[in-house]
């Protein structure tokens, strides 16, 4: 019978002082401590723990407060028990509230004794209550809810020294498992609370039934708040917080970022071009647009592009060419199309002539899209023209404004003056309408 | 004839100092503001004849500094001022009160055409706006509602829809008129009309603006 811890002191020296010995033990390891340090068979120490256990609770006493105050084993016997480790360390909050329950336990126990009497009907939920309460509390308010910095530590809340160096997941999978892990334990003292109001109504069945209602009411209300409120407010203040600060920081890091990309730049173009006010006014203009698109991108819903968006296309286009203003107002908008990109074109041809012969005037552009009909204006305020006698080569492009119109079904008409410049109108009727 | 007396109302001290410069001899400038309650001050204390006003300010904008003083000081009109493009913000200023809108790249001497107009009494309509006006009105008209609103402020007449869409195209009013074959001052009336429209109307595009910048209770 000495033979096996004989041999085993031989392989590992005993340990000086008394520690749980976690690599052996079935609970806490600290039956196996004692066997190993006095070397006495465990089997003996546990026989011994359970008798005084069932006389009167003080073996259980007496283990509890073993637990709390005995430092675990680092001997090479619990590095020997690496697949275990991992569930104990785990386990550390467990722990810790089944040792606070226990020694509620043994206090109420040994006052009994002492002749001050409680009741079951209250001992036994109270012990329920504190280890339940403790489990909770310690797992919403032991520690941050995630860490800081990747996981290094796979301990939880309770820093319980580890031993070795443990196989570790990745951090990330490390990380979720431990969220798991600490929502199940959060379960654990849910139930035992629950239970523990559960059994204090049971015991006081006594009661007529509208008063256990009502005490049942107040005793899950009770409940519900020892169990909820410590870690509703932590978790929602964290969330919002922290999702309110990353919002913020990423919009203030687009906007520096583009303000720094665009118009710091464009301002400083300008400062070096400050003698040229033609080339001014267009690198102002030029960054109104790409500014305003940029803002309407943010605020508008994107969409895909359609005959309005297009038109202004055209006209930021000629603008950027040819260093003048066009303005385009638009009433409705329609789908592109064969029909409808034709129209873009003339009208972008448009906008190139009154660019050209316009005498840089502004050119105002109109389009309006109703009832399945489309009309475009296209003005400038030039010297204007009499379009019976133009020259052949602008013959071609009036041509290529009118015929393409034609082509698709529509009209274009040119009306000049030398009063009122030039206008374009483009005409697309709507099919059968 | 006197010139305008002109208060100038916004929050860039750069615009300001432009607009003033760009003015110099067209208008008398009696004073500038940069914030609502300064605006207040200034137009209770000079009493212009035309109050040039920006629609964005920190504290309210324009539509608030007329929801103030426009009460106590009805012979002050204003007219508003905008880097804005958006419909909402333009057709909110109109609906407090204001005369017209011009966009802040309009040059000197066209906004000094503007002011004068405005002095007399008439609206001031930009190509911009007329197409706010045109796509608002634009659509099925709305059925005839439980309110009180008579049914033709809830809609353009043809002929007054043709003068907005002229101002679009960029025509000046003579243009118009002539182009027309009416009087300028039938052009006039037609788009001062079309502004008691854009105020009284109960149009539900209108309204949605209004409401959208929490300007009128839904």
């Amino acid at each position: 019978m000495m033979d096996a811890p004989a041999a085993q002191r031989a392989a590992t020296p005993a340990p000086p002082v008394l520690r749980r010995d976690g690599g052996r033990g079935l609970l806490a390891g600290i039956c196996a401590g004692i066997a190993a340090r006095y070397g006495i068979d465990l089997l003996l120490v546990r026989i011994a723990f359970m008798l005084a256990a069932l006389a009167g609770g003080l073996g259980v006493a007496v283990y509890a407060l073993l637990w709390l105050v005995l430092p675990k084993s680092q001997g090479p016997a619990a590095a020997g028990a690496q697949p275990a480790r991992r569930v104990r360390t785990e386990r550390a909050s467990v722990q810790v509230a089944l040792g606070v329950g226990l020694l509620l336990l043994s206090v109420l126990l040994t006052s009994r004794e002492l002749g001050l009497w409680f009741s079951d009907a209250l001992v036994w939920p109270l012990f329920l209550v504190a280890t339940g309460g403790a489990l909770i509390w310690r797992q919403s308010l032991g520690g941050p809810s995630r860490p800081p910095t990747p996981p290094t530590n796979p301990t939880t809340a309770v820093p319980v020294p580890t031993v070795g160096s443990e196989p570790r997941a990745a951090p990330a999978i490390e990380y979720a498992r431990r969220r798991l892990s600490a929502v199940s334990r959060t379960s654990l003292g849910v139930v035992l609370v629950v239970a523990a109001g559960l059994a204090f109504l049971q015991s006081l069945g006594a009661l007529s039934l509208a008063r256990d209602v009502v005490l049942a009411a107040l005793v899950v209300a009770a409940v519900l708040a020892v169990i909820l409120a410590p870690w509703i407010i932590r978790l929602a203040r964290s969330l919002s917080t922290e999702r309110a600060e990353r919002i913020r920081s990423q919009e203030r890091a687009e906007m520096a970022a583009h303000v720094h990309d665009s118009v710091l730049q464009t301002l400083a173009l300008m400062q070096k071009r400050a003698d040229d006010p033609r080339e001014v006014a267009s690198l102002a203009r030029r960054q109104e647009h790409e500014l305003r698109s940029w803002l309407s991108r943010h605020t508008a819903t994107a969409g895909e592009r359609r005959l309005h968006g297009a038109v202004r296309e055209a006209a930021e286009e000629i603008e950027r060419e040819h260093r003048v203003r066009v303005e385009v107002v638009a009433v409705g908008d329609a789908e592109l199309d064969q029909r409808t990109e034709a129209l873009v074109a003339a009208a972008r041809e448009a906008m190139l002539n009154a660019a050209k012969f316009g005498g840089g005037t502004p050119i105002d552009v109109y389009l309006e899209a109703a009832d399945g009909n489309i009309r475009a204006f296209v003005r400038d305020r030039g010297p204007g023209f009499d379009p019976a006698a133009l020259p052949a080569d602008r013959r071609g492009v009036t041509e290529s404004i009118v015929g393409r119109m034609e082509r698709n079904g529509g009209r274009a008409k040119i009306t000049s003056s030398a009063d009122e410049g030039t206008e374009v109108e483009l005409v697309l009727e709507g099919p059968g309408r | 004839m006197s010139l305008p007396r002109v208060a100038i109302v916004d929050d860039h001290q750069l615009f300001r100092a432009g607009v003033r410069a760009e003015l110099e001899g067209l208008v008398e400038i009696v004073g500038d503001a940069a914030s609502v309650a300064a605006a207040a001050e200034l137009i209770a204390s000079t009493e212009p004849e035309v109050v040039l006003l920006d629609v964005h300010m920190p504290d309210g904008g324009g539509v608030e500094v007329i929801r103030r003083t426009a009460e106590a000081h009805p012979a002050v009109r204003f007219l508003a001022l905008s880097v804005s493009d958006a419909a909402e913000d333009v057709i909110a200023v109109i609906r407090a009160g204001a005369r017209g809108y011009v966009t802040k790249t309009i040059s000197g001497p066209d906004l000094a055409d503007a002011v004068e107009r405005v002095r007399e009494g008439d609206a001031v309509f930009s190509p911009r706006l007329a197409g706010f006006v045109l796509d608002a009105f634009s659509g099925a008209d709305p059925p005839p509602s439980e309110h009180a609103s008579p049914a033709d402020l809830d809609q353009l007449t043809p002929r007054e829809r043709e003068v907005l869409q002229h101002i679009a195209r960029g025509y000046m009013y003579k243009e118009i008129a002539l182009r027309l074959e009416i009087s300028a001052k039938t052009v006039e009336a037609h788009v001062t009309s079309v502004l008691r429209k854009l105020q009284l109307s109960s149009r539900h595009e209108l309204s949605a603006w209004a409401v959208e910048r929490r300007l009128l209770d839904p």
